[in-house]
């Protein structure tokens, strides 16, 4: 007869929450950041068609870091709940709050309750009607929901980004100004990304219903050069990008300042 | 929130999503036009162009021989780059346009691009024969999709029969109790490569006349300011005529046609008023 195996809960629970944060930190970091027309979402990411950065709908986006399969399939549960409230009542009713709640229930029941926690943490933003209503919802492995302001790190590296963006953050940036702080943060002093690395989008109060809209490789290159230079004066003339209302790679002239 | 094993996935279609959740709407089992009048929207025409498509909707809905709705709307975006057109039971046909545009921006969202225009067409057929059930019981509808199809950079236009039965056009369709009308005017005055301008004054000659043969389509308001909703489907999506545009063509249509017709008198009637008076 050989006892049962006993494990106490509380190394259940820190071996688990090891287990993601590991998974976690092997990816790279994501930045949302708030800027005059609403929020700009930013993340390395090599790859040009396995998006770390997705609308949801209307003026909620979603971004998540980790293992990819894992927060897709959780992009395409926000996709149908948020479609489906809409349909059901109206499109007015369908908010962040209420989708973050939901993700971080799942999140939490499946870390409790499965073998395996999920090895991802996600954003859930959404852009007010007025600059003070923009919100940032974090998301962690374990359900653990954070509303954030101003900006929010995603990632392994969260709390040096983090840091940095402190620093480097000011209201009333341009578009490009806060890409440029957003990728200066994510790159760190260092090192720098090449554009061509990184995937950007928006949601931008200015674009409509529909306020989601990717920076695609030739607009993401022709804002990213001075983020270089790194020397933006948060606040200072930021030059508000022209407003846009779809996808397009026109040459943004005058969208930093 | 919805989550579903691999094997069970509705994949990126919203109706099958509405399926799985137990939400399809219920079909009616007895026949609701012999029990109730059923409120009908009447004529939409499309016309292909050189740069598009126009699509137009008179404003009246009716049901049996009431006007139900003078302001009623028929054509709508179904997303950026098409549109479509309802004509017939205007509860089932709303409902269809709002599934429709879900539909399309789900997919959209769920596979992060949009479907082609002849996908779009299709899934609109799916769902008006979806809707045979109830098209049996007197609820039917007869959409008309049109759309830029961006990979073969022109306009392109379907109609459909209530088994969603899809045909597609070649130069303008139309749908509704004035199609007829309207389609015969359309179809006398076609031309290849239309302009935007002599395209939206034929889709404005086509409702006036289907409104003057049919008294379920309602013509111009000029006491309400109320004038069908015209749009144009082009490289650059879609986007609606503006009123006063509408508003200017239709007063311009009215005075060539009642300066060509002036008022309409029997010789043996011209000027013997008197003999009721007094």
């Amino acid at each position: 007869m050989s006892m049962p195996f006993y494990v106490a809960p509380e190394q259940v629970m820190k071996d688990r929450a090891d287990y993601a944060r590991k998974g976690i930190a092997r990816g790279r970091s994501l930045a949302g950041v708030v800027y005059d027309d609403g929020i700009v979402m930013c993340a390395e990411n090599p790859s040009a068609t396995l998006r770390k950065i997705s609308e949801i709908y209307d003026r909620i986006a979603f971004a998540g870091v980790g293992k990819y399969n894992e927060f897709d399939q959780l992009r395409i549960a926000g996709i149908r709940a948020a479609d489906l409230k809409g349909y059901s009542y109206s499109r007015e009713d369908v908010d962040a709050r209420s989708l973050a709640n939901q993700y971080a229930q799942i999140l939490g029941q499946i870390f409790t309750h499965e073998m395996k926690p999920m090895e991802v943490e996600i954003l859930v933003a959404e852009v007010g009607q007025e600059p003070d209503g923009d919100q940032m919802f974090h998301i962690l492995y374990d359900g653990t929901v954070m509303d954030e302001q101003n900006f929010t790190v995603l990632g392994g590296e969260a709390e040096a980004i983090a840091a940095r963006l402190e620093q480097a953050w000011g209201p009333g940036l341009g578009l490009g100004a806060a890409l440029n702080v957003a990728v200066a943060a994510l790159a760190g002093p260092d090192r720098s990304i090449a554009s061509g690395e990184l995937e950007a989008a928006v949601l931008a109060r200015s674009n409509g219903r529909r306020s989601f809209r990717r920076i695609e490789q030739a607009e993401l290159a022709a804002l990213l050069p001075d983020a270089v230079a790194g020397a933006t004066p948060p606040g200072g003339n930021p030059g508000a990008a022209p407003p846009r209302t779809g996808p397009s790679a026109e040459d943004p002239s005058g969208s930093n300042g | 929130m919805p989550l579903f094993l691999p094997g069970e996935d509705p994949g990126p279609s919203f109706t099958e999503l509405l399926r799985r959740t137990g939400r399809q709407p219920e079909v009616p089992q007895a026949s609701a036009s012999d029990r109730f009048e059923i409120t009908h929207g009447t004529t939409v025409v499309a016309i292909r162009y050189a740069d598009g498509v126009v699509m137009a909707g008179d404003r009246r809905a009716t049901a049996g021989n009431w006007i139900s709705h003078r302001s009623i709307e028929k054509v709508f975006p179904a997303d950026r780059h098409s549109g479509v057109a309802i004509a017939g039971a205007a509860g089932p046909a709303m409902e269809m346009v709002k599934l429709f545009q879900l539909q399309l921006e789900h997919y959209e969202k769920v596979e992060g691009g949009a479907l082609s225009l002849e996908g779009k067409a299709n899934t609109l057929g799916q769902m008006v024969r979806n809707n045979l059930p109830a098209a049996m019981q007197g609820l039917g509808v007869v959409p008309l999709f049109a759309g830029y199809d961006t990979h073969r950079e022109g306009g392109r236009l379907f109609e459909y029969d209530i088994t969603g039965g899809r045909y597609e056009e070649t130069r303008f369709a139309a749908s509704g109790s004035g199609s007829m009308h309207a389609g015969t005017v359309i179809k006398i005055a076609y031309r290849e490569s239309l302009s935007r301008d002599q395209t939206v004054d034929l889709a404005i000659t086509a409702l006036f006349e289907a409104a003057d043969e049919d008294s379920a389509t309602g013509g111009p308001d000029l006491v309400r300011g109320i004038y069908p909703v015209i749009a144009t489907i082009t490289a650059e999506g879609f986007e609606r005529v503006l009123e006063p545009e509408i508003e200017e063509r239709f007063r311009a249509l009215l005075s060539e046609l009642s300066a060509r017709e002036g008022p309409a008198r029997l010789p043996e009637m011209s000027d013997e008023r008197g003999d009721d008076d007094a």
